[in-house]
């Protein structure tokens, strides 16, 4: 029977043609589509860890009331017994504490005095010890674009678009003018070694890379961090995991009494970050939802049109004495043949062209020129087991739905009336 | 008929006599320059800078020519803050650390940053410019505070690019004081109010000596600014505002 409802599909390309190619492309595009925002999520989770939220996040409580606006006045301070203490609590976490800071960078001339300034969003990290995870998480070594990265105190890196609009070359001295923890002004030259570009417009635009033991002593912050950073040790968020070492880890260590008790946010806690995640898994279920009902109507015109073509073949097999439901089931066969073989086909496309995408990129800095958020400039599609299997929802039920409702039509065929329209 | 016509006439006088009482805002705000204002100024001042974490005291020398809006301000304390010197011209501020030996130009818009965290800005702390060239000025009413009769004036910005758009102060009537303050955006969103703690006599006027600043967009119980003395229309060496003197 199956043979038989193939035979006539190959042979009669008006039946099989346009629908195919409708589940093809529709199905491509659902692959596309699945493959470059699962991209975009983990872009967006990757830089986000790695740059602002980690998978963990250690902060007082005052700071994390208003950790946007880094207030460096409410950082934790006893930063080195916490972390000796939380890394053998939870061994399978690296810890590394940083520090965000603003200010403004100004640059001398031979005289001492003012040449170029701008405003500068710092970040200090642990990049001198010869453990550091830093180097790795931020990619340091491959964001360089000259010079070298600090190698003892007093260097730093400068973005290198921010370093050339202040025309300012590796080796030249800049002072950070900033203000402690204190609130005083804070002041401090530093060699600039190298510049780099991360690749994230947020930052790209005006960082700078420092040592945290140097900034700890320009912002007069001993043994205080606004922030420690948790990672799991094999690099893979997990949501479960992370959610549930922040549990335990303000059970043991957090007091609401204290503001400046230290308390852990797990990555989805912080920053809206929960919002932009829920907001793509929202985006994931519409654009199926709405691809299965665009089809379904596409295909259900198809199906229509098909039924009205085929008219007379259908009245001829009713007449000749087929049951209106084998009719029926026959047809709803003929479409769940064409739906797979289009799956088939438009998963196929779509594949190549996400691991086309995941391997190249794209480019949308320009895109990103004033954006706040923390996500790669060059955005990649990645390609899930999901991927593979993706296409069969719509593929399949758009096809199935379309043929099962233009398909009732034939239930509504009087046998009576049939030899008056097939004389006709 | 008589009795009428007396009653009228006295009416009128009285009117006309509690009229005469009532100063113009102008005539209050010019009362309040005199009072305050000279030619230049050299003061030595704390501020007591209550954080959440605590509270610490920055200790600071100035020079002002409020006409012609030159400042220079050294700090004399605490240890880290101690040699660092400001030189304001106009709108164009310079600061000297010695850490780093470099004379920094910071830009027009941090003038209106915190100084050295505190609750006042660098316009608040660095300028001295007469009211009355500033703002016009409405009486609204009498109050009284720290048990002083007040008059309450509402102040609208007549100069464009001013810190502070509008203001409501409380001046004593016979000091001519500004006892209490609130400073507000141009948007009418309250920035900062002062309130003054004590007063005392000093080269002859009344100078409001602790004062509590609260920039109300910042944590922390406000900034307490003390004038451990202050000299009127002093003997200032030119070249005090000059570049050079920052290294000096």
């Amino acid at each position: 029977m199956i043979r038989f409802l193939f035979k006539g599909l190959i042979r009669d390309r008006s039946r099989s043609l346009f629908p195919l190619l409708t589940v093809t492309i529709g199905v491509m595009l659902t692959v596309v589509m699945f493959s470059w925002l699962s991209g975009a999520v983990t872009n967006m989770i990757e830089s986000s860890a790695n740059f602002s939220a980690g998978h963990v996040k250690i902060m007082s409580l005052a700071y994390a009331e208003g950790s946007d606006q880094v207030p460096n006045d409410l950082a934790f301070i006893g930063v080195e017994g916490l972390t000796a203490s939380i890394r053998k609590d939870y061994p399978d976490m690296l810890w590394t504490p940083r520090i965000r800071f603003g200010g403004l960078i100004d640059i001398p001339d031979e005289n001492g005095e003012t040449r170029s300034q701008g405003p500068v969003a710092g970040l200090a990290v642990d990049i001198l010890s010869p453990t550091t995870p830093e180097v790795e998480l931020l990619n340091l070594d491959t964001a360089l674009v000259r010079g070298r990265l600090p190698e003892k105190p007093g260097e730093v890196v400068l973005s290198d678009d921010f370093a050339r609009r202040l025309e300012v070359e590796p080796g030249e001295i800049a002072t950070l003018i900033s203000s402690t923890m204190g609130g005083s002004m804070a002041t401090d030259n530093f060699v600039i070694t190298g510049t780099i570009r991360f690749g994230i417009s947020a930052m790209d635009r005006g960082a700078m890379l420092a040592d945290i033991s140097d900034i700890q002593r320009t912002l007069d912050m001993t043994d205080a961090a606004g922030e420690i950073l948790g990672f799991s040790s094999d690099h893979l968020y997990d949501q479960d995991r992370t959610q549930a070492v922040a549990a335990d880890f303000n059970a043991r260590y957090s007091n609401a009494e204290d503001e400046f008790s230290p308390v852990m946010k797990s990555f989805r806690e912080q920053g809206g970050l929960a919002q932009t995640l829920d907001m793509f898994s929202a985006v994931y279920g519409l654009m199926l939802v709405i691809f299965v009902a665009v089809m379904s109507i596409v295909l259900w015109n198809a199906g229509l049109m098909g039924s009205l073509r085929r008219y007379g073949e259908i009245g001829l097999r009713l007449a000749i004495g087929e049951d209106k439901g084998h009719v029926y089931r026959s047809m709803i066969a003929e479409s769940l043949m064409i739906g797979t073989f289009g799956t088939l086909l438009g998963t196929a496309i779509g594949l190549a062209i996400s691991y086309y995408i995941q391997a190249k990129g794209i480019d949308i800095s320009s895109m990103m020129k004033n954006a706040s958020i923390i996500i790669g400039d060059v955005m990649r599609s990645k390609v899930t087991p999901v991927s593979y299997v993706i296409g069969f929802i719509p593929g399949l039920a758009a096809t199935f739905l379309g043929t099962a409702i233009s398909g009732i039509g034939i239930f509504r065929r009087q046998t009576s009336q049939l030899a008056k329209e097939l004389e006709s | 008929m008589r009795m009428r016509a007396t009653f009228l006439t006295f009416c009128l006088l009285a009117a006309g006599s509690t009229a005469a009482q009532t100063p113009t805002g102008d005539q209050i705000l010019q009362k309040v320059d005199d009072n305050f204002g000279s030619d230049n100024k050299v003061s030595q001042v704390q501020m007591v800078i209550q954080g959440r974490r605590g509270s610490r005291t920055v200790e600071s020398r100035s020079w002002i020519i409020g006409a012609r809006d030159h400042s220079f301000t050294e700090y004399l304390a605490p240890a880290r803050e101690k040699g660092t010197k400001m030189l304001k011209l106009d709108d164009q501020l310079w600061t000297y650390t010695p850490s780093t030996d470099r004379i920094i130009l910071i830009s027009g818009h941090m003038l209106r940053q915190s100084v050295m965290g505190s609750d006042l800005s660098y316009e608040d702390s660095m300028e001295d410019k007469r009211l009355r060239n500033l703002y016009d000025a409405e009486v609204v009413g009498e109050e009284s505070f720290l048990d002083r009769p007040c008059w309450v004036l509402e102040l609208s910005a007549k100069v464009e690019d001013i810190a502070y758009h509008s203001r409501k102060i409380w001046v004593d009537r016979e000091r001519a004081v500004v006892l209490k303050e609130n400073r507000y955006a141009k948007s009418g969103k309250l920035l900062k109010t002062t309130e003054v703690q004590s007063m005392s006599r000093m080269e002859g006027r009344w100078v409001a000596d602790r004062i509590l600043f609260k920039d109300v967009l910042k944590h922390g119980e406000g900034t307490i600014f003390i004038i451990k003395s202050i000299q009127f229309d002093a003997d200032i060496p030119e070249h005090i505002f000059s570049k050079a003197s920052l290294r000096r």
